[in-house]
């Protein structure tokens, strides 16, 4: 009976993916839908392997990888320094309010616009769109975080000595709010996938570009390739992270 | 000898002016095991923040004449929640105060292991806080304090939130600690009987702004008993004299 248990949720797994599979494939052998615009699954290893042999699904996931990294990083860092700097300190907090109620809502899609005219279409516009749609995730979640620390800490703190903004900042503030922030840093890894593409539409070359190009070739299983390569990646990127985070979160049983 | 002389703290607010202390003197002497009892509410804990300087005073002063050493800190506090890092092992919650201090790594471990095994936790350096029981938590708080080895420690009502049976064996604990150590203990309890049984001297704050109404010498010999009756007799008369500043309209 336990056994069975166990089992039961991966064999139903196993099976929706096997259903949504054979529905896909379905669909546009039956003819319900033109291949053209729906390609079956199975056409997709046999296209994947000649994206690979022409080199360039190659260097299409170097160069996104490059941009990913790049803007993940810088963009990751900034929102949670800024964050957890205007989190202990009230003055900065009243000071920036209105700039960051102003810029806030402005979607990183926007900011193609200067993006371009500020650095062309380069890898650098394509760092500037993606530092932009990380950073105000990870600020938020920084700025939060760091003004929900127990109250109480801080003033063990103080207690035994770790009075100063840089010891009580390492001591007690960084290590109380790293879950929250660590949470921030997991949704920026899925938003600067977004911003990726978002940015490579426009023709910063990479995955997006070449997803562009196929399209526009209406040759759609090339863009599913891509799709799946970007969900693989996403994959590896985030798993890795949650390894990395649990080993950090030890503490927590 | 520590001198708290003259202490005033007031604060505003809408409302207007709160004076919470007012003209508070004591002086305790090295070695000595001071309780404050009170009323809660009535300021015993802002007392303890004032003395260990993490509340500003209005007026007043807190001195020491020992000189300051390395290595050590002057005050070290234990709370009623024994407020362990979570993110750190209960070895390292022990050395939290000794950072800072220019000790090398090895000698705040074996500081902070000494410290561990007076409190009987020697065993549990590598362990989370959250895998110890209430009672084990709050003598890691006690090992972090004393491991910093102050000149006075200061105790906000430590046992408050333990359960009888651990709460008196901690008692004992605690005594038998300041016998071996020799620590200045400046502890504050509403509890007039853990005060009678621990401490050489009581003192009653009471009144609103809160003075000392009174400071009961305890002389019964030690190891005490908890039935003994001079010590209830004294517990009686302290009692007392609470309730009259609390029917005063005094003390809540």
């Amino acid at each position: 009976m336990k056994k069975a248990n166990k089992a039961r949720p991966l064999l139903l797994a196993i099976t929706g993916v096997v259903l949504f599979l054979a529905l896909w494939e379905a669909l546009p052998r039956f003819g319900l839908v033109k291949p053209m615009l729906l390609p079956p699954p199975s056409d997709i290893p046999a296209t994947f392997w000649r994206e690979v042999q022409s080199g360039a699904w190659l260097s299409a996931v170097q160069e996104s990888l490059k941009h990913y990294v790049t803007g993940l990083v810088l963009g990751s860092f900034l929102g949670v320094a800024l964050g957890v700097l205007t989190g202990m300190s009230r003055t900065l907090e009243d000071m920036t309010n209105w700039v960051v109620r102003l810029l806030r809502p402005i979607p990183g899609l926007a900011w193609v616009p200067f993006a371009i005219i500020w650095f062309g279409v380069s890898p650098a516009a394509a760092n500037f769109i993606i530092i932009i749609g990380v950073f105000w995730i990870n600020y938020f979640a920084a700025l939060g975080a760091v003004q929900a620390v127990d109250r109480d800490l801080i003033e063990l703190a103080n207690a035994f000595g770790h009075r100063s903004p840089v010891a009580r900042l390492f001591k007690v503030v960084l290590p109380a709010s790293i879950q929250p922030i660590m949470s921030g840093l997991r949704t920026g890894l899925g938003q600067a996938w977004m911003a990726v593409v978002a940015a490579e539409l426009f023709g910063v070359s990479g995955l997006g570009q070449r997803m562009m190009q196929a399209s526009s070739l209406l040759a759609t299983d090339i863009v599913v390739v891509y799709m799946i390569t970007m969900a693989v990646l996403y994959g590896i990127v985030d798993t890795s992270f949650v390894l990395v985070r649990d080993r950090l979160l030890a503490w927590k049983a | 000898m520590i001198t708290i002389s003259d202490l005033t703290l007031s604060f505003d607010s809408d409302r207007g002016r709160t004076i919470v202390l007012k003209d508070f003197h004591l002086d305790i002497a090295d070695g000595e095991f001071v309780s404050i009892v009170g009323a809660s509410g009535v300021g015993k804990s802002t007392l303890l923040r004032v003395v260990a300087g993490l509340v500003k005073p209005t007026s007043g002063t807190v001195e020491r004449d020992n000189p300051e050493q390395p290595g050590r800190r002057p005050y070290a506090m234990v709370f009623q929640d024994a407020r362990l890092l979570p993110w750190r092992r209960v070895v390292k919650n022990v050395e939290f105060g000794l950072e800072g201090l220019g000790l090398t790594a090895e000698e705040k471990r074996r500081r902070a292991t000494g410290a561990l095994a007076l409190v009987g936790l020697a065993e549990k350096a590598d362990r989370w806080p959250h895998q110890l029981s209430g009672g084990q938590r709050q003598r890691v708080a006690i090992a972090r304090a004393l491991a910093v080895d102050p000149d006075l420690l200061m105790m906000d009502e430590p046992f408050g939130a333990l359960d009888a049976i651990t709460r008196q064996s901690l008692q004992d604990e605690l005594v038998d600690l300041w016998q071996r150590t020799g620590k200045t203990i400046l502890f504050v309890t509403h509890d007039i009987e853990e005060a009678v049984y621990l401490a050489d001297r009581v003192v009653l704050l009471a009144g609103s702004p809160a003075g000392v109404r009174s400071a009961d010498r305890i002389t019964t010999p030690r190891p005490r008993r908890r039935d003994d009756e001079a010590a209830r007799d004294a517990a009686a008369q302290i009692r007392d004299r609470l309730h009259e500043y609390v029917e005063q309209g005094e003390g809540i």
